[in-house]
């Protein structure tokens, strides 16, 4: 419960075909809430495929089904997340003078939901 | 109809042999008209001039005031912006920025609030045209058109190293018409080709450019013929190499020899004229008087001046090498942006400083230019906006040509090393305003073929400034009473009256278009683009457009 | 019809369409168009295949006001209302609309003095910020196809994001000096997850997360000889030898370039990071030719930096509320503006600020009113004040978009749609607005 993970949220492909179906559609509301993890965390947070958890950042909370990456994707400590409305609820409005939040790399908590 | 009378002005109109007599000039719609012969006939609107000086609205031949490299340096340069005054709005005008490289609206009320009303933008990549073309959209008042860079294009290295003259022309025409420009256009022939290749530049006109087996003499000569054979209005207008090299007078004298008679138009001449050798700056000196003696003797040349003035501006160019070269001087910040096929792009910020011998020597070139080729006819004004300085140093340029003592003060503050390696301590010529009248609207609308523009003659564009006559000219051309544009009163004591858009003006060619296919296969080859989304249609002109005619030939 | 061969009465072709999903902005689309629907697109990727062929036109009010159907006229008069009325206005997205539509928004955000800003502040705006910095070394996307024999992808994931990047501009065409195509090129790539770009690459790095800025500055010390501490290998997850290899390629290659993606702008550091990777671009210099660029997102995102940089001066986030443009970012950049609470108003177009934007700048977009412009709902067009239904640029309008390398496209659209364009909406909010100013003037 207490170990941070750093979140980076990206495109994915399925999250690109799917926005044009529309936002508000369940295709890509279901892969912007997918959170990919590394098996071994998985392991250690006794999180299975398909999972719900609960990510925490500095400055909201969202909840996700959980997904293992493929071996190598992702280091011990790195979320991968499918830009959406999820992972723009984890940025803070601070932008450091640049107009930009910090929107990867992003210090979460990760929660599972029992 | 509007019918407009400017009534007893000082009217000075080289083009038509006028100097300074009292007359009056018609204006109906849009055009100059004879005065009616009725005696009934009552104009819309009477300007009073008495006592003020009438002149053609002004021409810039050489300016960079749209496309992406002029947008490359405002995105890159903020703080040029800051400290400059900015253009507010107003109920009926946009706003926009100054600084070196001004916004599209704040451009074309700068240059109608000084008495310009025609300006070219000196180099644009064809593949960028369509961009330049938005931006004209955008730039108020002005009448524009651009030049368009070949000196560096792959099909025309090709077909000179292939002796293939018929289907050089058919390209050129094609490409002009493709993007609805004016003129041909050569930077720096041969050497940005080298840098993009990873060389460092060429260094003289027979040095072969790798991979394609041909010198910069030949694309200068090869170019110059094809403007000529056909029939452009203006003829070709030369960058030539090495700009701003210490020594490199021998090369644009070269390039003048070249010619062999050939018209041309050699652009920024100040930036060309330096003796000297490479890294020695104690030998840098000016070559003006030997290059000016050349320009007298050969009708066939024309050139600008490329004025350089003490201040902070921004360097900008396709000569790429140049940009780099720049950078490393100067140690700021350096954009380069090459075009595929066609074209390279180089941006610096710069200050001239009047304590700095190489800049002061600079300036002192420029000023020779002026003073040193005998016919006014030959020689336009131009700071190669912005690269000398911004074109809003117009006013002050002609005073230091219509005022001698302002010009030794200023002689006075440079370093003392720059009287020694310049002439222009013992010049004294002064400009008179009938020779300003046609270094700054007569000539270059000459030399760029505007049959309609330059002068105050019947059938000419009712484009005219009238200005207050004052003993300080810049004062004088700064803030000009009135100015006309196309007949309707634009500007008034330096004041935007009504926003109007000028039209954009282009070349006319015709091409064989037997060649097409062989350039189709060329182009979706090697470009990035479909060979049917590159020319540029007519509604891109949304102000309304002028198909410059070119000569039979 | 020329150039559309008509097959049959229904079914017609469409050549040299342009795809806008992306920056990539790929003019080679093959369009077959059954009535009002794209039944076909030949030579899209995947993400052009389902921009276009999920693309119909939907039942929809052209515009809703406050959630109830009205006329284009009311809505038009609502919507200037607003913008007229406003103390701090803002205007905001553009990037997926045309040039044409984007030169109408600016002049609405000059005539109210509003805050114009579009989605380039929360994508490549630091990599502006950069460019202003220290400059930029970049080029066309034919001069990578035609020369590149090193091309290194850095923080971003081209697979899955441009799809058709590598095998149309940068790694798969053969070119002018680059006669073997994909044989010819060395590619790299960098970032902290081993995505699906991985693959295609011949080198890949995986960092530790964070640590861009120390991996790029460290290569530029090597690049001008300055003696590195082995110890980075722990601290950046590449080892020292790595990096002498890597600097050995960049020094020697023809034509070397770095495409970075939103992993160097989004990731703290920002604008920093990128000038890390400009600065060891242009370094490079002084051995070969060597360029740096970003990796844009939407499809005319690089226009509208354009577009407000001609009328400005400034890239984004400029205000226009002391009759002037000013420019700074943080200040007057749309994220801010709102999070802060300032704005009092909002003109915004082809973008779901309320679905992307943070907690804080959402919950205030909900307290103004605001105006959207989008063919397609959202959560930012459920909650404005009033929405316009627009037609799709490039499906159904023309114009013009700027690729991710400012060449400027022309559009060629598949059909009619029922909607206005986006230009024709803000035309006719910037003629009643003008409207409205001068009735005030007068008054």
């Amino acid at each position: 419960m207490d170990d941070i993970f750093i979140l980076i949220p990206g495109r994915t492909s399925r999250q690109g075909t799917t926005l044009n179906e529309g936002k508000l559609k369940a295709d890509f509301i279901e892969e912007t809430q997918t959170l990919f993890m590394c098996p071994d965390d998985m392991t250690r947070r006794g999180v299975v495929d398909g999972e719900r958890v609960r990510i925490r950042s500095e400055f909201g909370q969202v909840e996700l089904t959980c997904k293992a990456a493929k071996t190598g994707e992702l280091p011990p400590g790195l979320l991968f997340l499918p830009y959406g409305d999820p992972s723009s609820r984890l940025m803070g409005g601070e932008t450091h003078c640049t107009g930009m939040p910090d929107s990867k790399g992003m210090d979460v908590q990760l929660e599972k939901l029992l | 109809m509007s019918l407009v009378k400017i009534a007893n002005g000082t009217v000075y109109d080289p083009t038509n042999n006028i100097d300074g007599v009292v007359q009056d000039i018609w204006i109906q719609d849009g055009k100059i008209v004879a005065p009616p012969t009725a005696t009934d006939v009552r104009p819309d609107r009477t300007l009073d001039a008495t006592g003020l000086v009438v002149m053609a609205g002004g021409v810039d031949m050489h300016a960079h005031i749209a496309g992406p490299k002029v947008n490359l340096a405002r995105k890159m340069r903020p703080e040029d912006k800051r400290l400059a005054p900015p253009v507010r709005r107003t109920p009926n005008t946009r706003s926009g920025t100054v600084g070196s490289v001004p916004s599209t609206f704040a451009t074309g009320y700068l240059y109608a609030g000084m008495g310009y009303t025609t300006v070219f933008d000196a180099a644009i990549p064809p593949l960028a045209a369509r961009h330049a073309h938005e931006e004209f959209g955008d730039t108020p008042i002005i009448d524009k058109g651009f030049f368009l860079l070949f000196g560096n294009n792959h099909y025309v290295l090709n077909q000179i190293a292939a002796n293939e003259p018929e289907r050089l022309k058919a390209f050129v025409g094609w490409m002009l018409h493709a993007a609805k420009a004016y003129a041909v256009k050569v930077v720096n022939p041969g050497g940005i080709e080298v840098w993009k290749g990873g060389g460092d530049n060429v260094h003289s006109l027979d040095e072969s450019v790798e991979h394609f087996n041909v010198t910069p003499r030949q694309i200068i000569t090869s170019l110059t013929q094809t403007a000529m054979d056909l029939g452009l209005p203006h003829p070709v207008h030369i960058h030539c190499n090495n700009l701003g090299l210490p020594g490199n007078w021998n090369t644009t004298l070269a390039t003048m020899q070249a010619l062999e008679g050939r018209r041309a138009h050699l652009t920024h001449i100040q930036f060309h004229s330096y003796g000297g050798g490479l890294g020695e700056q104690s030998q840098f000196c000016s070559k003006t008087t030997e290059l000016a003696d050349y320009v007298n003797a050969h009708p066939n040349l024309t050139v600008d001046v490329g004025q350089v003035l003490f201040g902070e501006t921004t360097s900008m160019t396709g000569d790429g090498p140049l940009g780099y070269y720049l950078h490393k001087v100067t140690g700021r910040k350096w954009t380069n942006a090459d075009t595929e096929m066609e074209a390279g792009c180089g941006i610096v910020p710069i200050t001239y400083r009047e304590k700095s011998f190489v800049h002061a020597l600079q300036w002192a070139i420029g000023l020779e230019w002026y003073l040193l080729v005998n016919d006014p006819w030959r020689i336009a004004m131009s700071t190669d906006h912005p690269n000398g300085g911004s074109f809003l140093a117009y006013p002050e340029i002609i005073q230091l040509l219509m005022d001698r003592t302002y010009r030794q003060e200023v002689l006075k503050r440079v370093p003392p090393r720059v009287l020694e390696c310049s002439v222009l301590k013992d010049l004294d010529r002064e400009y008179s305003l009938y020779e300003i009248a046609i270094i700054t609207r007569a000539a270059p609308a000459r030399m760029l073929g505007l049959k309609h523009k330059g002068h105050l003659g019947i059938g000419a564009d009712g484009d005219v400034a009238i200005y207050t006559p004052n003993a300080n000219k810049l004062d004088m051309f700064a803030l000009p009473r009135y100015v006309l544009k196309g007949g309707v009163v634009i500007v008034e004591q330096g004041e935007i009256r009504e926003e109007l858009f000028g039209r954009t003006l282009y070349a006319a060619t015709s091409y064989d278009d037997g060649v097409l296919p062989d350039i189709q296969k060329w182009f979706e080859e090697y470009y990035t683009i479909q060979f049917n989304n590159y020319p540029v249609d007519e509604h891109y002109m949304t102000n309304g457009s002028t198909a410059v005619a070119c000569s039979n030939r | 019809m020329s150039e559309a061969a008509v097959m049959d009465a229904e079914t017609r072709i469409v050549k040299d369409a342009t795809c806008t999903f992306c920056g990539c902005v790929c003019d080679d689309m093959e369009l077959t168009v059954v009535g009002k629907r794209i039944t076909k697109a030949k030579n899209a990727c995947v993400l052009g295949k389902a921009w276009f062929l999920n693309h119909h036109i939907e039942e929809h009010a052209v515009a809703t006001i406050e959630g109830k159907p009205a006329t284009l006229e009311e809505g038009v008069e609502r919507a200037a209302q607003i913008l007229a009325n406003a103390r701090y206005p803002i205007v905001y997205g553009l990037s997926d609309t045309t040039c044409e539509a984007q030169r109408v928004a600016v002049s609405i955000a000059d005539r109210v003095g509003a805050c114009v800003d579009t989605t380039t502040s929360v994508c490549h705006g630091p990599s502006g910020m950069a460019f202003q910095g220290v400059g930029e070394v970049t080029c066309t996307l034919g001069e990578v196809k035609n020369r590149a024999d090193l091309v290194i992808f850095w923080g971003g994931n081209p697979a899955e994001s441009h799809p058709r990047h590598w095998t149309r501009y940068s790694l798969m065409p053969k070119g002018l000096f680059v006669p073997n195509g994909r044989k010819g090129r060395t590619a790299v790539l960098v970032d902290v997850r081993k995505s699906k770009s991985a693959a295609a690459a011949d080198i890949f790095w995986q960092i530790k997360p964070r640590k861009d800025f120390e991996v790029l500055w460290a290569l530029r010390a090597l690049v001008k000889g300055v003696e590195i501490d082995p110890a980075i290998e722990q601290e950046t997850g590449i080892s020292l030898a790595q990096m002498q290899d890597l600097v050995q390629r960049m020094k020697s290659c023809k034509f070397g370039i770095i495409f970075f993606g939103m992993g160097l702008s989004m990731t703290r550091g920002k604008h920093m990071n990128v000038e890390a990777a400009l600065s060891l671009a242009r370094d490079l210099n002084d051995y070969t030719r060597f360029y740096a660029k970003p990796v844009r997102g939407h499809g005319n995102v690089t226009g509208a930096d354009n577009v407000v940089a001609w009328q400005t001066g400034y890239p984004f986030g400029v205000s226009l509320g002391r009759g002037y443009p000013r420019f700074n970012p943080g200040e007057f950049t749309t994220s801010d503006t709102l999070a802060r609470g300032e704005a009092d108003a909002g003109l915004i177009i082809a973008s779901d600020p309320a679905g992307n934007f943070s907690q804080p700048a959402r919950e205030h977009l909900k307290k103004i009113p605001y105006i959207a412009l989008d063919p397609h709902e959202s959560e930012t067009t459920r909650g404005a004040t009033v929405h316009f239904c627009t037609a799709t640029y490039g499906i159904n309008t023309p114009g013009t978009v700027y690729r991710m390398d400012d060449v400027p496209i022309p559009l060629r659209p598949a059909f009619d749609s029922p909607f206005p364009s986006d230009e024709t909406v803000l035309r006719a909010i910037e003629k009643r607005v003008r409207e409205l100013l001068r009735e005030r003037l007068t008054n």
